[in-house]
């Protein structure tokens, strides 16, 4: 049995390897997928610095020289995008959202996608009662709508930023769930699988090391989409005010200024600028999943 | 075209087959199974919606009626209050009860309104169902045509500029488009009113003509845009998709050589048989599209349904929230049935036992 070991253990290797360097092409060669990276990258850098960015504490109630509260003051030298009726600082906000909305993108992208992929992988290659159990969970999990779902959900939770993390990993595998069973019956019946098999290699070997490579584009491309949903939702709850109530996000700004009257008083400064940052964080991740798009499905390209 | 996976995903539905193979069989008996089999599954999904609901208002930490007791109730008071909702009795019975009553329709009274949650539901439902009606109506003829145009002139600078636009669209928050929205056009230019469905104390508010009033579509207006605009790059996406599959099939090279004129190739052939999976994510739409709908109906304060049930939960009303909640699902259940059954019996081409 040494031998086996010896062989598999580089197979392993390589695939993961392989997977990683067809990462790192799709990013450099797709002009979009490249793109979209360096946006990441940049968001990546401003939440990581965001303390020495921001001029101001984002929660910090501001006042003027005179004493007088330094609220709804318009864009300055001082406050590049102006006060909030509360007198904090927008911009120093702004960059502090930065971070709560990877956070929970990042986090809530990584669980959706990995049960997703789990879920996909195990009702696939067991097929049978296995399949059935967890196919029919799936069409319940496709029975929930999903804002709703998280809205009744937040209302027994402490309000916090995990609330949309825990919503997104119980709901949202759904999708890649099914797309990567289909993916996987495809694959199951293939020459090097029943190779595996024969040679006496543990299904969970089977699974994992001869069948995972070659769905895990697919569960990269939901990953990058999953991302911008996640950051999506947070705002959206945050809007509705179920929300954290101890961290700046964009979804809490953009409620801030909806009740502050920002839109009737005209303050642009206010409530654009947390807008167009999901906006351009959430394209990004169209732009990186494109790659993977271009890549999977070849025919779309021509 | 990132996202046209994803809407793939949504289209293909669940196509599980639960028939077993009869040679015997009619193609009708087949067909009348399947639908029968889909719509067992449609009522089993609903009963375990149903379920873990019922799990997680009950279980949930703290008494659902706190919200509803006044500290100045005397402990007797207190009692009969969770006597009269059955509160006090074991979980199982109060689950038998809770499923009793779904099925005749009752679910219960609202502890803010002192209402029937089902009456209120049905009071504000119609508001839901004319907004994403109107919204998806609009997107999707908007999405078709655009759709179709941009496969034909797949080569031009044209497709460079809207593909991108159409994610913009995609990505952008709703509720941050219909606030961008209300600023222009409400409170800059003063073209249409902030929010609500009708002017307060108007005479048109009554009536199933209310419907049809010209201040109604004017509080239609902005948030029927701003879902139309969120939600015109699916159909936009998968027409084009598709468009393209279909201007590559052989029929279509046959007509092309038959002599037949651009446009009729076009319209009468190739966007015909592209137009299933848009119909399908059509029907999928509208279940998605009520339960969605909840911020937008918050940022307009559109009387819907979504805006009911946070009011609900904000307000602790859990017979209301429970209530709004099953709708909706219900809603959507029920359209992930029919965009099922549009899928598999107007296309023969779908194999079930793929």
């Amino acid at each position: 049995m040494p031998e086996q070991t010896v062989r598999i253990r580089p197979s392993r290797r390589q695939a993961f390897l392989r997977s990683l360097r067809e990462l790192g092409r799709v990013l450099i060669s797709d002009r979009y997928a490249f793109t979209g990276a360096l946006v990441y990258v940049a968001f990546i850098v401003v939440a990581a610095l965001a303390g020495v960015l921001a001029p101001h504490d984002p929660t910090e109630i501001l006042f003027t020289p005179d004493g007088m509260l330094a609220g709804d003051l318009p864009p300055s030298a001082e406050h590049p995008l102006g006060t909030t009726s509360l007198g904090r600082d927008i911009y120093s906000q702004l960059l502090y959202g930065t971070r709560s909305a990877l956070l929970v993108g990042l986090v809530a992208a990584f669980f959706v996608v990995a049960i997703g992929t789990l879920v996909g992988l195990v009702a696939g290659y067991m097929g049978g009662i296995v399949d059935t159990i967890l196919m029919r969970i799936t069409d319940i999990a496709f029975g929930i709508p999903f804002l709703p779902f998280v809205i009744v959900l937040s209302a027994f939770l402490e309000p916090s930023i995990w609330n949309v993390v825990l919503a997104m990993s119980l709901i949202l595998w759904r999708d890649t769930g099914r797309v990567i069973r289909s993916q996987v019956l495809t694959v199951k019946h293939r020459a090097f699988i029943e190779a595996a098999r024969v040679s006496g290699s543990s299904t969970a070997r089977i699974l994992f090391v001869h069948i995972a490579p070659n769905v895990l584009p697919i569960s990269l491309l939901y990953g990058s989409i999953a991302v911008g949903w996640a950051i999506l939702t947070e705002a959206s709850i945050s809007f509705l005010g179920f929300g954290a109530t101890d961290q700046i996000s964009w979804g809490y700004m953009l409620q801030d200024a909806y009740l502050s009257q920002a839109l009737s008083r005209g303050a642009w400064h206010w409530f654009v600028p947390p807008g167009l940052a999901i906006v351009v964080i959430v394209v990004a991740g169209f732009f990186i999943s494109r790659g993977y798009e271009d890549i999977l499905f070849p025919k779309l390209k021509d | 075209m990132p996202l046209a996976t994803t809407f793939a995903s949504s289209r293909g539905a669940p196509i599980y087959s639960y028939v077993r193979f009869d040679p015997e069989a009619t193609e009708f008996m087949r067909t009348a199974r399947r639908i029968a089999s889909r719509f067992a599954q449609m009522v089993f999904v609903l009963w375990a919606v149903a379920t873990i609901l019922f799990l997680v208002f009950r279980l949930m930490p703290g008494n659902p009626l706190v919200a509803y007791i006044d500290p100045t109730f005397t402990e007797e008071q207190q009692q009969e209050l969770l006597q009269r909702f059955g509160l006090d009795r074991p979980l199982h019975e109060q689950y038998v009860i809770y499923l009793g009553n779904l099925l005749r329709g009752d679910l219960g009274d609202s502890f803010f309104y002192r209402d029937s949650v089902t009456s209120l539901l049905w009071d504000v439902f119609p508001n839901t169902l004319a907004l994403t009606m109107v919204a998806l109506i609009i997107a999707y003829v908007i999405g078709v045509l655009l759709g179709a145009l941009l496969a034909w002139l797949r080569t031009s600078r044209f497709e460079g500029i809207a593909i991108p636009l159409v994610l913009l669209s995609r990505a952008a928050p709703e509720f941050w488009l219909g606030m961008i929205l209300l600023a222009i056009f409400s409170f800059q230019l003063g073209w249409f009113p902030a929010g609500g469905a009708f002017t307060a104390g108007s005479e048109a508010a009554v009536g199933p003509g209310r419907f049809f009033s010209l201040d109604f579509l004017r509080h239609l207006f902005l948030p029927a845009l701003t879902l139309a605009i969120y939600l015109h790059g699916l159909p936009l996406l998968l027409m084009r998709s598709n468009m393209l599959e279909t201007l590559k099939e052989d029929f279509v090279t046959m007509a092309r050589m038959k002599g037949l004129s651009t446009w009729s190739v076009l319209v009468r052939h190739a966007a015909r048989n592209a137009l299933l999976p848009v119909l399908t994510a059509f029907a999928l739409g509208i279940g998605y599209s009520i339960g969605g709908n909840v911020v937008v109906e918050t940022v307009f304060s559109w009387p819907g349904i979504g805006r009911l049930l946070v009011r609900a939960v904000s307000a602790s009303d859990y017979p209301l929230a429970q209530g709004a909640f099953l709708m909706i699902a219900a809603v959507m259940v029920f359209m992930n049935f029919v965009a099922d059954l549009l899928y598999n019996v107007l296309d023969p081409r779908v194999n079930q036992d793929a």
